[in-house]
């Protein structure tokens, strides 16, 4: 290196991880994956070029609900590149034009009856190339009868409200579900014994996930051998395939699903769409393969959407704001279909963790799922199964009691916080958190943010402009949240009748490099990077050395995939197990070797020596080779290192953590401006900080993302009005402050390592901060997200708007 | 993935060159500058044209530059060309506070000028601009050049006094409102959902005031909330001749607020585009008069 480019001496600014090797183990590291993501190398779904490969593209519903009267797709078929055009009675014949949900209940996949969303799969078509399948879908012509949609959640139960799933024999209204937790009784004796009690209706708009990559697969099944080859966005590549499986009648040992890159996925890639579905039908009739690629609007209009919880949070306590009981209902819009991707026993997800991180001695909620003319889905964007609405519903409450109290919103969370000795805390709704120091967190939190300091600002910033009438309004908002990730425990949960233990193989090659193959799959995350950093700090061999390998079924064992923040407690406690018994065999290996006793070695990080002999030992590579070769092994050792585990967790892991955001709002304009963002995350032991942080980051973005701007509304006839990225707007850098980044690390008692997840954790606990911070400042007791302009300015004139609603 | 309709694709070699294939060829050919509104509306099929005629390259549209009494404004000059434009800048603030709003460096690096006024957009941020700035278009056909001032540019939403086979040229703004001159100033202001977002609304001021702080001349472009040919000519009319002061300003922005007639979208709803028309154009009279002159504020 030249001296004129030494960091600190060129103004550059200085690499943080120059001259430094790959740490042995945790710590910062370059993510491995970055080289070739950067450099534009990756490889994505939409890269994959199969020789003599066709194109799909699929026709939509422009209506949100209408009864199909005739398709004609006699056009579309006399086009000179057009091989195959599918619809729905096509699927009917062969028994699959719907199939069977997460959640006990079934979807179109391509529709026969009626189209129940706009945007709703109507036919697919297939064509030698993707310009010849769009221009062929304006060939199909479809006659429908409209039918009146059912748009605002609140009508579906309506008596007069039209039944959006009349196929089902007997069905005569639109409710899915009722479902409950926490002690009733109790709860009403607390809300009864209160000195006071808050309560406000909030919705959690209906928002996507919007990864960079939208969806697409390349289905290519061998005539001859009959083994289908599906190249697919799947966060989780197992599962597809046993759906797969279970769905078109191939066995498992002939599907291979493979996932290349993926371009983030936030919980949109977890479910199996019918463009899937159609593609691998096509490849089945045309005997080529088929590609088919979202585009924007589609992935907006049809995947996976997130939230859409209308909720009524009640909250009891006494008159210095001690919490005494909360009471939730919830009016859960699922769209057309229940289509959630979530343990199955949980139908609201984790939302009755709405307690939240407060000591709160009596709580109940009560959620009702309901059929839309909108598209299906509800668990994605990052919201650990629904901890995403828990979280923003118990941090709202609190404000509005502070609010109503005339107390600070920072006092009122300091009284009510759960402490250090009250841990492991089983809440009042039954989970059983495993370990947390919020106080420290807290005080962490207000003391990066100068939190007394910020207060006088305000305090002055008001004064003049009760005098001057100008200038803009500072606000101070708060969040504490708690999460709950790494599904889970095998008695308690599953996914489709898959129990969510993850397996890791650990393979070590007679050099002493290695390989590690896992069933979660990173949509961006590294774990590249991370699980290499795992086995690294158990086995001292350098995560340059350790391949990870994910995101093909041939060569990954069963697990369910990566979602809910469950990688690294999953996951990467299946690979901690898998390189400890890797180890415990080296210790055996290493003792043939040194002709000692495997109890007089000592492990120190990538090598075993004899105890009170530093000398007298052997490396990780030294002791590889001796497992591959000749030497004659020890009981216990067939030969070689290699390992699996299958982990299934004891406990979820709950990561924590204090946010607190300072904007700027335009009273006269409504525009808000956030000035500051500090995050306190204890995510237990970090293994790359740098990645923590990054995902961190990412989070906070989706956090003024949904409070500002994010959110998929709809007309009265039904209409999307969310349906691109003009419409739907993502935050850009322009909005986001410099993050001020702060931590507390408090293990996971439970956990091999002491892990817990961070995936996300800062998309869960952020938005409250940022609307609690603009209705701090321009003193409105509650508005709903997403806080734009118009809405702010709106709340300011006591006119909050309906946001899941067209503006009138 | 989104993918045009089948289209032929022709690159003139002049502006003659243009206009005779937009003869030739007809209603079902366009011009294609920049491409950022053509291309994304070809994309999503609301827009299919047969051919495009690329006018990328002629010189003769480029540049920006002093003629005589007026700036020339070549219709192919790049948003980011005219941000960067320091003669643009010191004669008309304002352009230079529109171009920094609009959408964000990427597009700004592809979309023309030319290509902004002709798609007229209601929410375009240029045609409210050069509205307020009274500018000229300069069009050319096979009948030879024209000139039609700003204000009987637009016909109504994405229709403009263009010819289906016609070019754009330039636009010229006269320089007796340049901010070289003293008591003249501009300024441009716009409320937005997010960075890069189209407009909510946005408001457009100029302004000329003579040594008694009498306004001699003012333009006020009202940018999304539906003002007839993107002006405010009732709000002009009521500041023209009177003194520039805090309650003139107030009763402009009033004015201006009552005229148009802004539509609900999930920008927002009516009566708060309405309030912004007048809250912007207030603010932006506000700043124009502070650029105009320093010492005028202490009087506002
Ligand atoms: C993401 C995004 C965000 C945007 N945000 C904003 C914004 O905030 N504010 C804003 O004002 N604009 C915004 N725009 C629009 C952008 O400024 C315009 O797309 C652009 O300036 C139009 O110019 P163009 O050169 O790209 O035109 P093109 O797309 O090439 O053409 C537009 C129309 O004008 C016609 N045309 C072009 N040049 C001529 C000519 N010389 N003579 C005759 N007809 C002609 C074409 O035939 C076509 O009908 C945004 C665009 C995008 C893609």
């Amino acid at each position: 290196m030249t001296a004129a480019l030494t960091p600190g001496t060129s103004g550059r600014r200085p690499d943080p991880f120059a001259g430094h090797a790959s740490p042995m183990g945790h710590g910062n590291m370059v993510r491995k994956e970055d080289a070739r993501f950067l450099r534009g190398r990756g490889r994505f779904v939409d890269d994959i070029r199969l020789p003599g490969m066709l194109h799909g593209a699929v026709l939509r519903s422009p209506y949100a609900h209408a009864r199909i009267l005739s398709i004609d797709t006699g056009g579309a078929e006399s086009h000179p590149k057009v091989r195959a055009v599918i619809t729905g009675a096509d699927l009917e014949r062969r028994g699959m034009a719907w199939i069977p949900t997460l959640s006990h209940d079934v979807a179109a996949v391509l529709a026969t009856d009626k189209v129940r969303y706009q945007g709703q799969e109507v036919a697919f078509v297939v064509a030698e190339d993707r310009y010849a399948a769009r221009d062929a879908l304006s060939l199909i012509e479809v006659e429908y009868e409209p039918l009146e949609p059912v748009i605002d959640a609140h009508r579906a139960l309506a008596p007069d409200a039209p039944v959006i799933r009349d196929e089902i024999p007997g069905r005569t209204d639109n409710h899915i579900f009722d479902w409950e937790a926490g002690d009733a009784a109790a709860t009403e004796a607390a809300f009864a014994a209160a000195e006071h009690v808050s309560s406000c209706e909030m919705l959690y708009p209906r928002v996507h996930p919007a990864p960079l990559e939208t969806c697409g697969i390349v289905a290519d099944l061998d005539p001859v051998s009959g083994r289908l080859v599906v190249y697919a966005t799947a966060q989780a590549p197992h599962a597809h395939r046993a759906l797969y499986s279970g769905i078109i009648g191939i066995p498992e040992n002939r599907i291979r699903i493979i996932s290349p890159d993926i371009g983030g996925g936030f919980g949109n890639k977890v479910a199996i769409y019918p463009g899937y579905l159609c593609a691998v039908i096509a490849t089945s009739i045309t005997g080529a393969p088929v590609k088919w690629t979202e585009d924007r609007s589609e992935n907006l209009m049809s995947t996976s959407f997130a939230r859409d919880f209308h909720m009524r949070g009640e909250i009891a306590a006494t008159r210095d704001g001690r919490i005494q009981g909360l009471r939730v209902q919830v009016l859960a819009d699922h769209g057309a279909f229940n289509g959630t991707s979530q343990p199955s026993k949980f139908p609201a997800g984790f939302f009755h963790i709405f307690t939240g991180s407060y000591s709160v001695p009596a709580a109940h909620c009560t959620v009702r799922g309901v059929y839309t003319n909108k598209a299906p889905g509800g668990v994605a964007y990052a919201c650990s199964f629904r901890i995403t609405e828990a979280s923003y519903l118990v941090e709202r409450l609190v404000d509005v009691l502070a609010f109503d109290l005339g107390l600070d919103a920072a006092e009122v969370r300091r009284r009510n916080l759960l402490r250090p000795e009250q841990f492991p805390y089983r809440c009042a709704t039954g989970w059983e958190y495993d370990s947390g120091d919020y106080p420290r967190a807290f005080e962490l939190a207000l003391e990066m943010a100068g939190y007394d300091e910020l207060r006088r600002e305000q305090a002055r910033g008001r004064r003049t402009r009760a005098e001057t009438g100008e200038g803009t309004v500072m606000g101070i908002g708060l969040s504490f949240f708690t999460e709950a990730v790494g599904a889970g425990p095998r008695k308690d949960m599953d996914i489709g009748g898959f129990g969510m233990a993850d397996a890791a193989e650990l393979r070590v090659h007679p050099t002493g490099s290695a390989e590690l193959r896992l069933s979660c799959m990173s949509q961006g995350q590294g774990h590249e990077t991370t699980f290499a950093q795992i086995v690294s700090e158990e086995l001292g061999i350098s995560p340059d050395d350790i391949e990870v390998i994910e995101g093909d079924t041939d060569r990954t064992p069963f697990g369910l995939g990566t979602y809910g923040s469950r990688s690294t407690p999953v996951s990467g406690a299946a690979a901690v197990m898998a390189a400890r018994k890797v180890r415990e065999r080296a210790r055996l290996v290493a003792a043939a070797m040194l002709e000692v006793s495997a109890d007089d070695l000592v492990w120190d990080k990538g090598r075993f020596h004899v105890r009170g002999d530093r000398a007298a030992g052997v490396g990780i590579g030294e002791i590889a080779l001796a497992a591959h070769s000749g030497l004659e092994l020890p009981e216990g050792v067939e030969g070689q290192l290699d390992a699996t585990c299958v982990y299934n967790p004891p406990n979820l892991t709950f990561p924590f953590g204090a946010y607190l955001c300072v904007v700027d709002v335009d009273p006269g304009t409504g525009q808000v401006t956030v000035r500051r963002f500090v995050a306190v995350d204890d995510c237990g032991v970090r293994i790359n900080p740098a990645i923590v942080e990054g995902q961190v980051h990412g989070g906070l973005a989706d956090g003024i993302g949904m409070a500002l701007m994010e959110v998929m509304a709809f007309d009265t006839d039904g209409n999307h009005l969310g349906a691109s990225f003009m419409d739907y707007l993502l935050p850009t850098s322009m909005e986001c402050p410099s993050w001020e980044l702060g931590k507390t690390v408090t293990p996971s008692p439970h956990h091999p390592i002491g892990a817990k997840g961070i995936g996300e954790s800062a998309t869960v606990g952020s938005p409250a901060a940022v609307v609690n911070a603009v209705l701090d400042a321009i003193g409105v007791r509650h508005a709903d997200m997403p806080l734009t302009p118009a809405h702010v300015w709106s709340a300011i004139q006591g006119r909050p708007l309906r946001t899941d609603l067209a503006i009138g | 993935m989104q993918v045009p309709a089948h289209f032929e694709y022709q690159r003139a070699t002049s502006v003659e060159d243009a206009i005779a294939l937009l003869e030739r060829y007809g209603p079902e050919s366009r011009i294609v500058a920049g491409g950022h509104s053509l291309i994304p509306m070809m994309k999503l099929r609301l827009a299919q044209p047969e051919l495009l005629v690329d006018i990328n390259g002629l010189a003769d549209l480029g540049g920006i530059s002093l003629a005589g009494d007026v700036l020339r404004i070549g219709a192919m000059v790049r948003h980011a060309e005219l941000l960067a434009s320091v003669t643009a800048g010191t004669h008309f603030p304002l352009l230079h506070d529109a171009e920094r709003v609009i959408a964000d460096p990427v597009v700004r690096n592809r979309g023309t000028v030319g290509g902004s006024v002709c798609q007229a957009d209601p929410s375009e941020d240029l045609s409210a601009a050069f509205t307020a700035l009274r500018a000229t278009a300069v069009i050319e056909g096979s009948a030879g050049v024209r000139r039609v001032p700003m204000r009987e540019f637009f016909h109504g939403p994405y229709q403009t006094a263009v010819g289906p086979a016609e070019v754009l040229v330039e636009l010229q703004i006269p320089l007796s409102n340049s901010a070289t001159l003293a008591g003249s100033s501009s300024a441009y202001l716009k409320v937005d959902r997010r960075a890069g977002d189209w407009a909510v609304a946005a408001a457009a001021a100029v302004l000329r005031i003579d040594r008694d702080s009498v306004v001699t001349e003012v333009g006020i472009g009202l940018t999304a909330v539906g003002a007839r040919q993107f002006a405010a000519v009732e709000a002009e009319d009521f500041l023209r001749g009177r003194q520039l002061t805090g309650e003139h300003i107030a009763e402009a922005g009033d004015i201006a607020a009552q005229h148009c007639s802004p539509v609900a979208d999930q920008r927002g709803p009516v009566d708060y585009k309405r309030h912004l028309a007048g809250e912007l154009a207030r603010r932006a009279l506000h700043a124009a008069a502070a650029r105009a002159d320093l010492a005028i504020i202490g009087r506002l």
